[in-house]
């Protein structure tokens, strides 16, 4: 390994030695520990404050992106770097968001210098916390069906219309929504990417109870809702569905790659404990934590793989959807091997085992169906026909 | 460590094997080679020699291209891709790892492709070398082989049989030995393998076994085998992966050329699922091939679990895609005038040999404490 990585990996580990405070070192990532930031975030401690604080200060909240916004400007291997020594002394991610994950990535790409310069900076510093307006009651798998509809006024732009399955959207600062800007062309080619503050007036949410107990994800509504023209739309007037497909590659590989099993910190073998103990002698479930575990270090190395393809410059593009899918699945696997070496003990909502296990089945379902990925590897990387 | 993605050398070399193994290679001469009741084509061999392949892995000073295990899982994986049959991996991997940790003079004929060799472990019908029992029974400076050795590839064409076999009690009791095969006492029986290639039946007599016949350590045989098998069972792992690229791109043709009910058969989406699914399998494994490769050239001593792994999902992969494969093609598919049951038998074959699923995933998982 060039000198180079070594002294960073050398600088980077004191830095964290240094600026971690202990109260996080090692924590379990939950709902109580993650940091999502914005304008309504309560900080769960002081050491959570401090620490998304001391690594913002030093671009590591998105460590790649470019430092003029806040990023930290890094390499993919120091970037793998950074990552290792994070997970070696138990550091939690100071920042989780949309932003992060989805936004950010297509602005970008699409972005105005403008709309980098107001956006990136309040994203990396956690400051502003967006969701995502996709789907509508109409328009799911079939997302391109989206209705919510903006009228051109001249200054402003008029929305009217309703999103679901809108995730924290009650605690978002704003949204950005594909909404359609051109009733008479043909679906796919009449939608634009929105940017909206969800404190305009005629904006309302509504929370929706998932089966796991907690209730992150909303119906968003609009009504007459007033969004001044200047820096709303991202990409082209007309053409919110390239900036849409660009950012569901993101955020596919973001939830593939984070459900594969190993990157949530904790091993298979760390999770559920003793075999012998818990499972007894029962031949099934060892086998069953057996497989998943070939398949998960298998698939771990194909996230790392995909990444090499997409730096060498082959693009990876529909291939994203092979990675949702098979990450996703495998960790529903994960969570059902889970609760089944704990037996009755996974089945009280105090044990916490539950809830992910339970969370989990939204895995293949939001950011596009299971389904919906193996359409889109049969028809864009197979090339298989339509009739 | 390099990505997992080909290096340009690497892209060069597979570029290479593939031209050469669709021209010399495909499908069509293993099954002429079969219906001749030949295990493999001599000819081809030596031109594959003449490439550099036979020395994939033996240094420079022997005569080798030294072109590392991943270079060696590249050259595997184009002939898995065609089904080439060719002592590749019991001489050039198996062989060729083990005696060059050994060190032996032998590895520069190796290179050249002129001393074939055949790696006898398995006494029973599945892969377990720690429960080797045949005897090596310690006689004036050296020892007495006697016992049978099954399922041993290449044994019936090899000239010299590496053999594991056992001198004393307990892990440490085992010692591996390179043979002659026309040495007194030895004898094949060859099986009538699905695959149509070489696997052979070796009965052992009393065989006569110098000290100089040793590899490595007396009582050290695992230790001495170790390379050579982690180099075997990767590099079939890569064989496998190939296998699984050839089926699939047929049955995909197919999918894109059959009609029934006035459709394409693959416009059905209940095929394009499982396409789509096979896909992402094989792409999964592809991850873990290349890894264990890399691995092996980097950190060979601490390649098992990299090389488990592989081998692990390669197998069930290869069952997966020939399965699809003859199902997706309906009754075509089990015809011996259609390749697709060549692909299934062969996967069969490389899924037992030098270790099955089983094996390789209870490495794995003991490896990472489960
Ligand atoms: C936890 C969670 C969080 C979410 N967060 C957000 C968010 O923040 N923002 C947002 O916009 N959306 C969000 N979603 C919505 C998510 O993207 C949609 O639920 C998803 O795209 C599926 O749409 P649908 O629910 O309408 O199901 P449908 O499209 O009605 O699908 C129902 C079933 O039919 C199958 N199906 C549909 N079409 C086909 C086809 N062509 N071939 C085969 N099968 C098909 C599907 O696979 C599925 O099994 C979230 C969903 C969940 C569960």
């Amino acid at each position: 390994m060039p000198d180079r990585l070594e002294d960073f990996r050398k600088e980077i580990a004191e830095w964290i030695a240094e600026n971690l405070p202990d109260a996080l070192r090692g924590q379990p990532r939950n709902e109580d520990t993650i940091c999502w930031g914005g304008r309504k975030w309560e900080f769960r401690s002081q050491a959570q404050k401090d620490w998304l604080e001391r690594c913002h200060a030093r671009g590591l909240t998105c460590p790649r992106w470019p430092v003029e916004y806040g990023g930290g400007g890094l390499s993919r291997n120091e970037e793998k770097i950074l990552r290792d020594e994070m997970d070696r002394a138990g550091a939690p991610s100071p920042l989780d968001s949309f932003g992060i994950w989805m936004l950010g990535p297509a602005l970008l790409q699409f972005g105005t210098p403008e709309q980098k310069a107001e956006h990136l900076p309040e994203i990396t510093a956690g400051r502003i916390r967006w969701c995502q307006g996709y789907s509508e009651p109409g328009a799911g798998s079939d997302l391109a069906n989206v209705q919510t509809r903006a009228e051109d006024m001249g200054d402003h732009w008029l929305v009217n219309g309703q999103k679901i399955w809108t995730s924290y959207a009650d605690k978002a600062d704003k949204i950005f929504a594909l909404v359609r800007t051109d009733r008479d062309a043909p679906k796919h080619l009449g939608i634009s990417f929105m940017l909206i503050d969800m404190e305009t007036p005629g904006v309302s949410t509504r929370p929706i109870r998932l089966i796991s107990g907690a209730s992150p994800f909303c119906e968003t509504f609009f009504d007459n809702v007033k969004v001044p023209k200047e820096g709303a739309i991202v990409g082209e007037m007309n053409r919110g569905w390239d900036v849409a497909k660009y950012l569901l590659t993101h955020e596919r590989e973001m939830i593939g790659g984070g459900s594969g099993g190993l990157t949530s910190g904790a091993t298979l073998s760390e999770m559920i404990g003793d075999m012998d103990m818990v499972a007894g002698a029962d031949p099934v479930i060892r086998a069953q934590a057996m497989e998943l575990e070939v398949d998960s270090l298998a698939f771990c190395l194909t996230m790392e793989r995909y990444k090499d393809m997409a730096e060498s410059g082959a693009g990876v593009g529909h291939a994203s959807a092979m990675l949702k899918y098979y990450g996703t699945e495998l960790n529903k696997r994960r969570q059902e091997i889970i609760m089944s070496t704990r037996g009755s003990e996974a089945l009280d909502w105090g044990e916490g085992l539950a809830a992910p296990w339970l969370r989990s089945k939204a895995n293949s379902i939001e950011g596009g169906t299971s389904e919906v990925m193996l359409d889109i590897v049969s028809k864009r990387v197979l090339e298989l026909p339509s009739k | 460590m390099e990505r997992l993605v080909d290096t340009e050398d690497e892209g060069m070399l597979r570029d290479a094997a593939r031209g050469f193994l669709d021209e010399n290679a495909p499908v069509s001469a293993f099954r002429t080679n079969r219906d001749a009741g030949r295990a493999f084509d001599p000819g081809l061999w030596r031109e594959m020699a003449q490439m550099g392949w036979a020395g994939v892995l033996i240094g420079e000073d022997h005569g080798g291209a030294d072109m590392g295990h991943r270079a060696a899982g590249i050259l595997a994986e184009e002939m898995g891709r065609t089904l080439a049959a060719s002592p590749f991996l019991s001489s050039a991997v198996i062989a060729a790892s083990t005696m060059r940790v050994a060190g032996s003079d032998r590895l520069s004929q190796i290179a050249e492709g002129t001393a074939l060799y055949a790696l006898a472990v398995d006494e029973g019908p599945k892969h377990a070398p720690d429960l080797t029992a045949m005897e090596a029974r310690p006689e004036g400076n050296g020892f007495r082989l006697s016992g049978r050795k099954v399922f041993v590839a290449d044994g019936a064409s090899a000239d010299r049989v590496l053999v594991l076999a056992r001198s004393g009690e307990g892990e440490e009791g085992l010692t591996l030995f390179d043979i002659d095969t026309a040495r007194a006492g030895l004898a094949h029986t060859a099986a009538d393998s699905i695959d149509a290639r070489d696997f052979a039946t070796l009965d052992f007599e009393n065989v006569e076994a110098t000290g100089e016949d040793v590899v490595g350590e007396v009582g050290g045989g695992l230790a001495a085998l170790a390379p050579g098998l982690r180099a075997g069972q990767a590099a079939l792992a890569a064989e496998l992966s190939g296998l699984t690229a050839g089926i699939s791109a047929m049955t995909l043709g197919y999918l894109k050329e059959r009609k029934q009910f006035d459709r394409t058969i693959g416009s059905f989406q209940a095929l394009q699922h499982r396409a789509a699914h096979l896909f992402a399998e094989i792409e999964v494994t592809a991850s873990a091939v290349a890894h264990a490769g890399r691995v092996l050239d980097h950190e060979p001593e601490r390649a098992q679990l990299a090389v488990s792994l592989a081998k692990a999902r390669a197998t069930q992969t290869a069952k997966l895609a020939v399965m699809e494969g003859v199902q997706m093609h309906g009754g075509i598919g089990m015809t011996d005038d259609y390749d697709a049951g060549f692909f299934m038998k062969r996967a069969r074959v490389g899924a037992e040999w030098l270790g099955d699923y089983g094996h390789h995933a209870a490495i794995v998982a003991a490896m990472r404490g489960l």
